[in-house]
């Protein structure tokens, strides 16, 4: 089989059983490295750290990059394409199912518990994400990075201001950069 | 016509401007989908989130096909998931060739500390809000909280308290209260 095949079949194969996003994707991402030679564990490793520093989710860039090494750039096209034709088609569904029952009681019903429930899960992770970035960790404790402490409480408490909810993240974002150049995190 | 524009550049801002995994798109999504469009209400945002942690595939692209979908139909879905991939397969493919230099620049280094620490500014008050609007009367600050726990103390996975609640709301909500009501 050509690697063009391969590739969008290995990717759409992740972007079909990976359940519950980036994270998951990365157990089927070090597979592909013991059965093909696209890219090595050090690669994956430091697509991690650069998936940290450009935007877009780890699995995207992953299926990009294995991609675009071993076929160039139609490459990173093709795997991305396997990678997202899954969702597309299931989210489609499941958008029409939703769309036909929402009046429904059981839909209904069951989305008023599903709300909370996910509100809850979603502060537990943005905690971790937290205590990771704020935090470093040293001999099994836990200690403060002042200044990104800092910066952090000082933008969430700017949040709050009515005027400034109207700017687009992505100020706050270039900011960001520019504070952490400036003071050198 | 107009509407595929749409869908297709206010994801490729997201896609371009998300820094980390889903939950750090979460302010994005909240800023060009609710605030400036008003595509979806604030707690159809966790409905997404909801659905995307319980089906295959990254989150960012669950939500970019579910919002087009909803707004124009499969093609929306479709222009929209286009629009999200876009930024990553611009700049992956750009950053593949100089990845370590990347790394190592201590410019870049200060930067992302920087950026890391104000993404999570904007998480929390995401958070924030999407509580307010969500925890609404006894019964959903009772899930709410058993839910924590489990996500947090116990590390259930998130699809099983999601079946859970589905389980709950329905009893609860359909048998005891619609029962009642009736």
């Amino acid at each position: 089989m050509s690697d063009l095949v391969l590739l969008f079949l290995e990717f759409m194969k992740i972007g079909l059983i990976a359940v519950g996003g980036g994270p998951a994707t990365l157990p089927y991402l070090m597979e592909l490295t013991e059965k093909y030679d696209w890219y090595t564990m050090e690669d994956l490793t430091n697509m991690i750290a650069v998936s940290e520093s450009t935007p877009g989710p780890l699995g995207l860039n992953m299926a990009t990059y294995a991609g675009f090494k071993t076929l160039g750039t139609f490459g990173g096209i093709v795997s991305t394409a396997g990678l997202v034709i899954p969702s597309i088609i299931i989210i489609c569904l499941i958008a029409k199912f939703l769309e036909d029952f929402n009046e429904n009681k059981f839909v209904k019903g069951a989305f008023a518990a599903i709300r909370p429930a996910v509100c809850s899960i979603i502060a537990a992770s943005v905690y971790t994400v937290c205590k990771v970035s704020m935090f470093s960790y040293q001999d099994g404790v836990y200690e403060p990075i002042p200044k990104i402490l800092a910066l952090c409480v000082i933008v969430f408490v700017l949040l709050q201001v009515k005027k400034l909810q109207k700017l687009h993240p992505a100020f706050w974002l270039l900011a960001a950069a520019i504070i952490g150049i400036v003071f050198r995190f | 016509m107009k509407i595929y524009w749409q869908l297709f550049m206010a994801f490729f801002r997201i896609g371009g401007l998300t820094f980390g995994g889903g939950l750090a798109q979460l302010p994005m999504l909240k800023y060009e989908i609710v605030q400036k469009y008003h595509w979806l209400e604030e707690p159809e945002l966790i409905d997404i989130y909801a659905i995307g942690q319980c089906t295959p595939g990254i989150i960012a692209i669950n939500t970019a096909t579910y919002v087009g979908y909803k707004k124009a139909g499969v093609m929306g879905g479709i222009v929209a998931t286009i629009g999200m991939v876009t930024p990553s397969l611009v700049i992956i493919t750009l950053a593949a060739l100089c990845l370590q230099a990347i790394i190592d620049n201590v410019w870049v280094q200060h930067a992302i500390m920087g950026i890391r620490a104000v993404v999570c500014a904007l998480m929390l008050n995401t958070v924030y809000t999407l509580g307010k609007k969500t925890l609404k009367g006894k019964f959903a600050w009772i899930i709410a909280a058993f839910s924590f726990a489990a996500a947090f103390f116990f590390h259930v996975p998130t699809v099983a308290i999601v079946i859970a609640a589905a389980v709950i709301g329905i009893i609860y909500n359909v048998y005891i209260v619609g029962r009642n009501a009736a």
